[in-house]
Parts: C-alpha cells; structure tokens; sequence
C-alpha cells in the first residue's frame, strides 16, 4: 500500500546488503523523488499544506510551541505508507522521534538513503502496520487508505500502534465528482502529475466513511480540513472544502 | 580545522546581509554571517558618505526586528517632496497629509545604518556566528548542504546560501548567474553640507539636463546632497579645492537654506542598472545589489533590498517551523517569483525618470513638465506615486506590514 509511487513499488525480498549497482539505482530514485521541481513536484507543493495541518493540530494537542527549535521533542511518530519519506524528513526535523514504514522495499531503500544523505536519523522498515510492535504518540496514514482492500482492517491496525491520549492524522481523496474530475482525469490524464492508475476512483472514501471506521477502531475525529490548487500562484492552500482532497486529525481517548 | 554548521550562510554584513541575518536569527534560525570588511572600519566617515532612504514599509520591517530604536536618533522623517524641472516654474509637491501618514520615509546616514546593524547582530550573539573579517575562498553547493572555505581555513556548512555580497558580487559571478546592465554615463557625487536654514523636513529633487541633483534632509540643520553629473565631468569638479567645489555646489543648490557649509569628504559613485537573469540556483539566492541595481533618483535601492529580505524571511522561517529543507529548490522558486517582478517594475521605473529627465530637449520638457503639472491637480494619481514611493503597495510579506514572524 505504497502511496503515489506504486508505480515504482516492486518488493525485493531478502536484500540485505546493497551492491554499488543497486546504491547508484536508490540514489537515482531518490534524486527523482525529492527533485521538488521534477516530476514529484506536486507531492512536494502539497506537502507544505499538510505540515503546516500537522503541526498546527499536533503543536495544539500537545501543548506545544510551534516556534520553538525542534517543537515536539520526546513524542514518537509512525508514519504509515512512508513513500519516500517526504513527511518523515521534516517531522523529524520538528523533534519527533520518527519510524517510517511501507511495503514497497525499494520506497523504505530510497528513503534511508536520502535521509543519510541529510543527516536525519528515522527508522525506516519494510512492513505492513499489523507487523509493527509497541506504541506510538502520532500515528500518520497519509494518502494511504484509498489503496487498501480493507480499510476497517487497515484502520484496527493503525489504531493499535497508537498510545492512548494519542493523536492519528489522515489524508485521503473524497469520493465526489469533483475528485474524479480533478484527481483522475487532471492529474492523471491531463497534467500527467501522476501515472494513469494510480488512483482507483471507486475506492476514495468519503470523510463520514473514514470518520465512521476511525470510530470503530477507537479513534474520535476532531477535525476535517482540505487542500487546494490555486493554479495562479502555483501554491497549494488549506482550505475548509473536504471535496476534493482532505486531511483529518482525530484523537483515541485515555481509557 | 574548525567546522561551524548554521541553518543559513549569509555572506555580505551589509545593509541588506546584515538586516536579514537579524530577521532571521530573531525567529530562532542560526545564522553564519560572512564579511569581508573590519566592522568598525566601516563606521569610519570616510567609509561610506551616503545616505539612504527607508520607506515607511521597510522602516516598519526594522521596526519588528528591533534595529529601528538605534537608527531613529538618527533619522530624518521626510514630510515634504518637492520635484521641479530645471529653470521651470512648475513643481510638484508632496505633502506628508495627503496619504494620511506622519512622514513618507527616512533619510539615515549609512553609517548610522550599519551602526544599528552592528548593534543588532551583537544582540542576536545566541544566533548568528558573525566571521568578520574573514574572507570566502570557496563555496560548494552540494545535494544535500552548502560548505563555505575561508581563507583561514575555517569552513562553514549551512543548508542554504545567501549572496548579500553587493553589485560586482563574486558568489553570483561564480555561480555563473549572468547580469544584465548598463551605465548611465553619470556619476553621482555624494556629500554632506550644514546649512543656515532649518530644511523644514523636505527633500528636494531638482532635474538637471545632466542628472537630477537631490538635497535630502538629515537631522539637524544638515542635508546629504546626491549630485549626478556627466561621468567625464567629474574628475574635474572633484579635482577643485573645496572653494571652488562649495561655488559649483552652490550654483545647483541654491540659497534657499542660506549659508552652506561642506562637512566630510566628498566621495563619487558611477551609476549603473544592472539586474540578475535569475535570483536563484542550486541552494543559493541572491538579494540586494546582488540581485539589482538601480538609479538612486528614487532612493530606493536598500529598500527594494529590504524588500528582497522581508520575503525571503518569511519564506525560510516557514520552512524552519515546517521542518523543510531550507535549501528546497521550490522555496527557492518562491523566492523568485514573490521578488523579481515587483524589483522589475521599479528598475523600469527609475530607468524611465532618468531618461525622461536626464535632457534638454524642449519638446520632451514640454511633455514632462505637462506631465508633472497634471500629477500635481489629480489626486488619486498624486497619492498612486506617493504610496509606490512608501512602498506599501502590492502583496507585503509580513515583516513589510510590521508584523513579526
């Protein structure tokens, strides 16, 4: 359940140690990937919106100072469906305690490559939720729950990795006319952002579906939020309108 | 071999360099500050003679970041503008009350300026490694960080680079960012006279066929005189001992603030426009007279470079408080986007006065002084200028409106 690079995902089972062809390959990748003017460079422009949600939120829930150096110090995070590790860099940088996974090996490869690169230490593994032990203060989901064949199973899965008292944050595509207008025949078919069938139209959830099983998985939703292009400025935004694409933070309770 | 790490390398501690390293470091980055000059050295009299404007956004701006309260002794609030052509009896006059405002800017010795400055980088000590003087032999952008080389040895590693380095700056040169320009054929002579006569807080701008010759208030009964003249003159009149120099002076100046009397040396300046085919590269941006330079017949050069330091603030501490890459290309991007157009706009602007100004031509008199006469009976036209002059006009960053970041 890899995110927007599925079409990259290959699984590699059992490499452990890397030979010069296969680091000059990862480091091929990673250079596509974190190019934030190349081909990802819709994936980078969102990214601010969703920082600027998470950290608005998470700094909220915790008691934090946003303006502080590395705000969230001593909290754990996990981010569900890694990718590439775009989130796990900066919410690293902001002091959190980062583990990334992802089923995709060559994701979790590209990942650890470039965070070494930078200087920033996660914990990245390939693996599934369901094979992850102990708990988390953040659990991260994002762009992930539209590529899942079970999402209640997903959802119980994310839900007990998180700490009670804990925060979840969710990000995902409505299902409405405007997200097959927009995220299927725009981005895939029109401005090519992402490759034909990345998206599967029919299995976007609705924000009342996602809220629906967050709440049979123990997570209570405080907050719905979306994000929007303005073609003008080149700059994605934080709007109130879920129609389209829309983050949400929910919270499991302490008993 | 000593190695510091800083969030952002700014190199050039000038009146634009130093500036942003203050803004920066007020909102917690650690800011490694490189400059070639001994501090104090450029405090001397003899170090620099100009004076600049602040307009009243930028002014707000030094305002949030704590350096205004060191500069304000010495600034001299401008309330009126007055502009005449030559011997032409029409003007156009300015007044402080028709936008609504206590003054249009400032007029602050530079000296004074890179006094408050100095201040404001001991202040921010906790942030911002201040290497002056220390000169840069070698700056690699790598993928993943900037390593600054200086001539000691010492290297310095910062995520991201910023040129503050002025006009001929050698870190644009070697990133082989290309400029455009060229000269006016004028020389702008730059001195300080006291005068018998309060100057009442106007500046004047009087358009001479070979350059406009601009007397700017400064505090007390004392008056910085911007005096452009045909490159091939000045040698001569600069030549002159100081009676004969104080007779030319006195013949453009006038005598409407009574006796002058010439404080400090004298010192010229060739005027160019120059201006960068790009703003960024690879984990560096340029600002300032880095990135443009322009006439000072507006006075706007420092503040279309506090301008550049106002947005390019905004955008780093974002990206600090999201916990991005501070050298991220699209950061960058916005960078260019948010300064390069608004910096154009006014080099046109200012190419455009000199040029229309800069002649003896009677049908081009005729039409400008038409020109002036009209902008002087339309208001709304008359305040349009006023508030582009006060440079709080199109989309601010915050630190412009005077809000802190």
């Amino acid at each position: 359940m890899p995110r927007t690079s599925q079409a990259h995902a290959q699984i590699h089972a059992g490499v452990t140690t890397a030979s010069d062809e296969e680091v000059a390959r990862f480091q091929a990748i990673a250079d596509a990937w974190w190019d934030s003017t190349g081909s990802f460079k819709p994936l980078h422009q969102i990214n601010r919106p969703r920082l600027e949600a998470l950290a608005e939120h998470l700094a909220a829930h915790f008691g934090r100072d946003r303006t502080a150096d590395r705000p969230f110090e001593g909290l754990t995070l996990i981010d569900i469906g890694c990718g590439g590790g775009l989130l796990c860099e900066p919410l690293a940088r902001l002091g959190f305690q980062v583990t990334g996974i992802d089923a995709g090996e060559r994701n979790i490869q590209v990942a650890k490559h470039h965070a070494e690169q930078m200087g920033v230490t996660i914990d990245y593994r390939t693996a599934t939720p369901e094979q992850v032990e102990g708990q988390f203060d953040v659990v991260l989901s994002m762009e992930v729950i539209e590529h899942v064949t079970d999402v209640d199973m997903f959802l119980a899965a994310c839900a007990a990795l998180l700490k009670p008292g804990g925060a979840f944050c969710g990000a995902t595509l409505n299902r409405t006319g405007k997200s097959f207008a927009l995220a299927i025949i725009g981005a895939e078919y029109v401005l090519r952002w992402l490759p034909r069938g990345t998206h599967d139209w029919k299995k976007f959830v609705k924000p009342s579906e996602f809220t629906a099983a967050l709440r049979k998985a123990g997570i209570v939703v405080k907050a719905l939020e979306g994000v929007s292009y303005d073609p003008w400025r080149d700059l994605w935004n934080r709007v109130k309108s879920v129609d389209v694409n829309y983050f949400l933070f929910g919270v499991k309770p302490q008993s | 071999m000593t190695e510091l790490t800083a969030d952002v390398l700014v190199i050039g501690g000038g009146l634009v360099g130093g500036p942003l390293a203050c803004a920066l470091a007020q909102s917690g980055l650690s800011v490694a500050l490189i400059d070639g000059e001994v501090p104090d050295a450029t405090l001397a009299p003899t170090f620099d003679g100009r004076a600049s404007a602040v307009a009243l956004a930028p002014q707000r701006m030094l305002a949030a970041i704590g350096l205004w309260p060191h500069i304000e002794p010495w600034a001299a609030p401008i309330r009126h503008i007055r502009v005449s052509d030559g011997a032409s009896p029409l003007y156009l006059h300015y007044d402080h009350r028709e936008v609504g405002e206590d003054s249009f800017g400032w007029i602050v010795e530079n000296r004074a300026l890179r006094q408050a400055i100095l201040k404001g980088i001991a202040r921010h000590g906790d942030k911002i490694a201040f290497l002056a003087p220390a000169r840069m032999t070698h700056l690699a952008r790598n993928p993943s960080d900037v390593v600054a080389t200086l001539s000691d040895g010492r290297t310095v590693r910062a995520r991201l680079a910023v040129a503050a380095d002025g006009r001929g700056s050698p870190t644009r040169e070697s990133a082989g960012i290309g400029v455009t320009s060229w000269k006016y054929g004028q020389t702008a002579i730059v001195c300080t006279v006291a005068h018998s006569l309060p100057h009442g807080d106007a500046a004047q701008e009087h358009f001479l066929p070979a350059g406009p010759f601009a007397i700017l208030p400064l505090t007390g009964q004392r008056s910085s005189v911007v005096w452009t003249e045909k490159a091939h003159l000045v040698p001569a009149i600069l030549a002159q001992d100081e009676a004969a120099f104080q007779r030319e002076l006195e013949s453009r100046f006038g005598d409407y603030l009574g006796d002058l009397t010439l404080e400090g040396p004298r010192f010229s300046y060739p005027l160019t426009l120059q201006f960068a085919r790009s703003y960024t590269a690879h984990r560096l941006a340029l600002i300032g007279d880095a990135a443009h330079g322009m006439h000072p017949v507006a006075g706007q050069g420092m503040n279309m470079g506090l301008r550049d330091v106002a947005a390019l603030a905004e955008l780093l501490v974002e990206a600090k408080r999201l916990g991005q890459d501070l050298g991220d290309a699209q950061i960058l991007a916005r960078y260019g986007r948010w300064r390069r157009f608004d910096n154009l706009l006014m080099l046109g602007l200012t190419d455009g006065l000199v040029r229309l100004f800069s002649n003896d031509v009677a049908p081009v008199k005729l039409v400008r002084d038409l020109g002036m006469a009209a902008v002087n009976r339309l208001p709304p036209l008359k305040r349009f200028f006023m508030k582009h002059a006060m440079g709080t006009v199109g989309e601010l960053p915050k630190l412009l409106r005077g809000e802190t970041l």
